[in-house]
């Protein structure tokens, strides 16, 4: 969703009808902090992509490929959740991150 | 082919109701409510219609069940009065912020306190702001007559909103009266076969999400849209009028003028107190005093552009409302109709009458009070009681 819609061209009555469309609601500004996924620490076990509230996790024939920065709200539930040993997966603050 | 028979007010709506054959009907079956579901449940019973009847739990049930039915895709109705309309409140906004084209008789009562069933109109004086088109009648035919158009006004796709058809508790609503009625065929074409104007509810080929959350970023484009849609009412409703007197022979406006283009007194007033007031103009000419009136018709929206036209070269105007809005200033029907003279090219006195409430009865008496009152304020061109109380114990 780019441009935001005016009134004349808002569905009316405020219905939905175009189902799946949460996907253009970028929701990754929310965030204060964000996990970082640390690639050679990955065992692949999708334990994070599993726990993620959201669908931010990103996978590639069963295999972790990274995180979806622009609906991840940053809620490190997947840091939490991570059984790797170091950790695949860090919280940092969005201040200290350099990029985004 | 029309017959003319006698029916209430109540069995009057809950016929054409009948002839409308909605898909759904949901009702709360005992007071506030009116007779009109009670006869209506009988033609289900009766298998004289082919509608779903649901009786809920409450009349903020019945309202959301209609919604309900309404999304799905299918023909809605219910119909309520008073504390019903008043317990419905919630979901009679979300009827029209959905867009849905339910139509709901409305038997105009107080609200309580102290508790009153009989008529006045703060039931749905107090919907005014709700988005629902509005219509009031005078009498049996009317009603009659107003709640069948209203099925081709609602679903019209310029409008696809919500629509409730008023007529007066108890002095419409329980008084048998004569009228025409059309037969169920000639009903039936008119008001057309249900098409969903979008995929609904239960189109599982095209699923769709009704009354989803808009925050501060989209809220107000969709009420913005919502007011567009009560602008493009207006010509609906005249366009479904004049369709309906071709079929009846009856004309509907947006309000009636009776002898009101030579007038220099006129009295502006809903539903069955036209009558009354009507029979007091005819008496006043005879006098050779130039009396008119305005009954308006539709006050939702509110044709305030044509009502400046007409209520322009009055000398002087009284607003009767049958309701109060607790203002410190007027009744509802006096403030908006007083507003929309501002721009007109005469600004003629205006004075307000609230009367009836609770049901008071207001009889010729009273009318005349009122038009003689004009006379004064006519001669002399100033008001020196802005907003009056008909028919209080002083």
């Amino acid at each position: 969703m780019n441009r935001p819609l005016t009134w004349k061209e808002v569905p009316q009555g405020g219905w939905i009808e175009k189902p799946g469309n949460a996907v253009d609601y970028e929701t990754g500004d929310w965030r204060s902090i964000k996990p970082v996924w640390i690639a050679e620490n990955c065992i692949h076990c999708l334990r994070c992509w599993v726990f993620c509230p959201d669908a931010s996790i990103m996978t590639e024939g069963g295999k972790m490929t990274g995180i979806d920065y622009k609906h991840c709200k940053g809620c490190g539930i997947c840091a939490n959740e991570c059984p790797a040993k170091p950790k695949a997966l860090e919280m940092v603050n969005e201040s200290d991150s350099g990029d985004k | 082919m029309q017959e003319r028979i006698a029916l209430t007010g109540n069995e009057a709506m809950a016929l054409a109701m009948k002839q409308i054959n909605p898909d759904v009907v949901a009702a709360y079956p005992i007071t506030p409510q009116t007779e009109i579901v009670q006869i209506f449940s009988d033609y289900v019973a009766n298998g004289r219609v082919k509608t779903e009847f649901i009786t809920v739990e409450s009349e903020h049930s019945a309202m959301s069940a209609t919604v309900g039915a309404a999304s799905s895709g299918v023909r809605a109705m219910t119909a309520t009065s008073s504390q019903g309309l008043a317990l419905m409140w919630e979901v009679v906004y979300i009827a029209a912020s959905n867009r849905l084209p339910i139509v709901m008789p409305v038997v105009n009562r107080a609200l309580s306190g102290p508790i009153n069933i009989h008529g006045d109109h703060s039931d749905t004086m107090g919907a005014r702001d709700s988005g629902w088109i509005q219509i009031y009648s005078e009498n049996t035919q009317e009603a009659y007559d107003n709640l069948i158009q209203a099925v081709r006004i609602a679903e019209h796709p310029d409008v696809l909103l919500p629509v409730m058809v008023m007529m007066d508790g108890f002095i419409i609503s329980h008084a048998m009266e004569n009228l025409f009625i059309l037969s169920d065929q000639d009903v039936q074409k008119f008001v057309g076969e249900f098409k969903p104007h979008r995929p609904s509810l239960l189109d599982v080929d095209n699923p769709v999400t009704v009354g989803p959350l808009a925050l501060y970023d989209y809220y107000m484009e969709f009420k913005r849209q919502q007011a567009e849609a009560m602008r493009g009412a207006k010509p609906v409703i005249l366009e479904v009028a004049k369709e309906y007197a071709e079929l009846t022979g009856r004309k509907y406006g947006l309000f009636d003028a009776y002898k009101l283009d030579d007038a220099d007194l006129a009295i502006v007033v809903l539903s069955s107190t036209a009558g009354t007031a009507r029979y007091v103009v005819d008496e006043l000419r005879e006098k050779g005093i130039k009396a008119g009136l305005l009954k308006l018709r539709v006050f939702r929206p509110f044709p305030y552009e044509e009502l400046a036209q007409v209520l322009a070269d009055r000398k002087a105007i009284a607003v009767m409302d049958r309701a109060d809005s607790y203002s410190a200033f007027g009744g509802p029907l006096f403030t908006e109709v007083r507003s929309a003279m501002y721009d007109a090219k005469k600004r003629p006195p205006i004075v307000n009458y609230i009367y009836g409430l609770g049901g008071r009865d207001v009889n010729l008496d009273h009318i005349r009070k009122v038009y003689n009152d004009l006379v004064e304020i006519a001669r002399t061109g100033e008001v020196t009681q802005l907003v009056n109380y008909l028919g209080v114990r002083e």
